[in-house]
């Protein structure tokens, strides 16, 4: 398993990936960590920045990730249950470190987040507005936020411009688009209609849909700034 | 066999760096030891966390006033690059003074906030062997909320709203404020100059 890991990673990482995130999507539920030795192991084959989501719920936690190699950590359910988690990991490693990843819904009143996302038959609805949310984890020290748009996620009709736009001005660090991405097309339209800074994606690379270098070699014909891809 | 003494600065995240060099054939310790960092053939100041911070963990090693006095090649990357500076803005914080000028905050700006995280292109000011092989527009990795101003002393240079130095050299310091060691095979080929310089 971990072999195939490292294996995707170096493929992505040689199509043009500027960013790789391992998420252990079942961590937190199941309240286990993430295995550090993988990371370690990532880390040592790759030359590009890397971020591990799931199962990070302490400062150790991150600590141990962090000093494996990861670039950042990035924190979901836990950050829920626990908002001063952000606090006290931007106050150790620094914000640059420190990935809040958003499951949001839309809802009759506007957004909200929702958690567990990781297993259908836990995943709930937190009570938060995601717009307050998004203004929250700044406040107490994220640097970049990821916004999972669930609806859109693993649908491949594109990321939620609607709901991304209205994160945008409440965003002032980097703000990173994910779920719905199914065609070059959707990227094109998520950095040109709603400003995010990255987008993210899973499903269309992991299945051959789109290759990362066609991506980027279209998004430049299309004006959007991309780092070259060899 | 290149052998390279990374100082323990505190902070995480040094594994990603001696794994960048290791890829590059060199040795590469890390070691808080004031002897053993003045006998090494090359050093390399990493940093991660706040200037006053690293500057207290420098002076407990005994290091603030054995740094400035090295006389092989050293590398200092990204908070490690700043505390090349006399005085970093954050936490109004005396450094190394190895260079003049002071680090100061990023300003945040509609479309370019702070952190600047990502990838940035730089622009060559000055042949260098350390940038050997590397080009103006090639992209390397940042993440940083404080900068150095552009001197005499910058060999390139990065645009993030404001013009800011992005590599610098004084003698046998060189600073990078971005990550060679993240930064894909424009990094990798920084850090392989570094193990080369004299």
């Amino acid at each position: 398993m971990v072999g195939d890991i490292l294996e995707l990673a170096a493929r992505y990482r040689d199509d043009g990936a500027d960013e790789l995130v391992f998420y252990d999507i079942t961590a937190s539920p199941e309240a286990r960590s993430v295995d550090r030795e993988w990371v370690r192991r990532v880390a040592r084959g790759l030359d590009i920045p890397f971020c591990v989501a799931g199962g990070i719920r302490s400062v150790a936690d991150a600590e141990a990730v962090l000093n494996a190699g990861a670039e950042k950590v990035s924190i979901n359910s836990p950050a829920l249950a626990d908002p001063s988690l952000i606090d006290q990991l931007s106050a150790r490693f620094g914000s640059q470190c420190v990935v809040v990843g958003i499951d949001s819904q839309t809802v009759p009143e506007g957004y909200r987040v929702f958690q567990y996302t990781g297993d259908p038959s836990r995943t709930r609805d937190s009570g938060r507005d995601t717009l307050q949310w998004v203004v929250e984890v700044q406040e107490r020290g994220a640097g970049e936020i990821v916004l999972n748009c669930m609806a859109s996620d693993g649908v491949r009709q594109g990321y939620d411009i609607e709901q991304l736009r209205a994160a945008r001005p409440a965003c002032h660090v980097p703000l990173v688009a994910s779920g719905g991405a199914g065609s070059v097309g959707h990227f094109r339209d998520v950095f040109a209609q709603a400003d995010v800074d990255a987008a993210l994606a899973a499903s269309v690379f992991h299945t051959g849909a789109i290759a990362v270098h066609d991506l980027k070699r279209e998004l430049r014909e299309a004006g959007i700034e991309v780092r070259p891809w060899r | 066999m290149s052998e390279v003494v990374i100082i323990d600065s505190g902070g995480a995240n040094l594994a990603s760096l001696q794994f960048a060099l290791e890829r590059l054939g060199a040795r590469a310790a890390v070691s808080g030891d004031a002897a053993r960092i003045a006998e090494a053939p090359r050093v390399i100041l990493p940093g991660v966390g706040s200037a006053r911070d690293a500057m207290e963990r420098l002076r407990a090693l005994g290091l603030a006033e054995r740094l400035p006095r090295l006389e092989q090649p050293v590398l200092g990357i990204c908070l490690g690059m700043q505390l090349l500076y006399r005085l970093s803005a954050e936490g109004s914080t005396p450094c190394l003074g190895i260079l003049p000028g002071t680090v100061e905050r990023l300003a945040s700006q509609p479309g370019r906030p702070v952190p600047h995280m990502g990838w940035n292109q730089l622009e060559l000011a000055v042949h260098d062997p350390l940038l050997e092989g590397v080009e103006t527009g090639d992209y390397v990795y940042f993440v940083h909320s404080y900068a150095a101003p552009v001197s005499q002393a910058a060999l390139a240079t990065t645009r993030y709203g404001v013009e800011v130095t992005s590599v610098v050299r004084h003698g046998n310091f060189w600073g990078t404020q971005f990550h060679p060691e993240r930064s894909g095979r424009t990094g990798a080929a920084i850090l392989a100059n570094f193990l080369r310089v004299s």
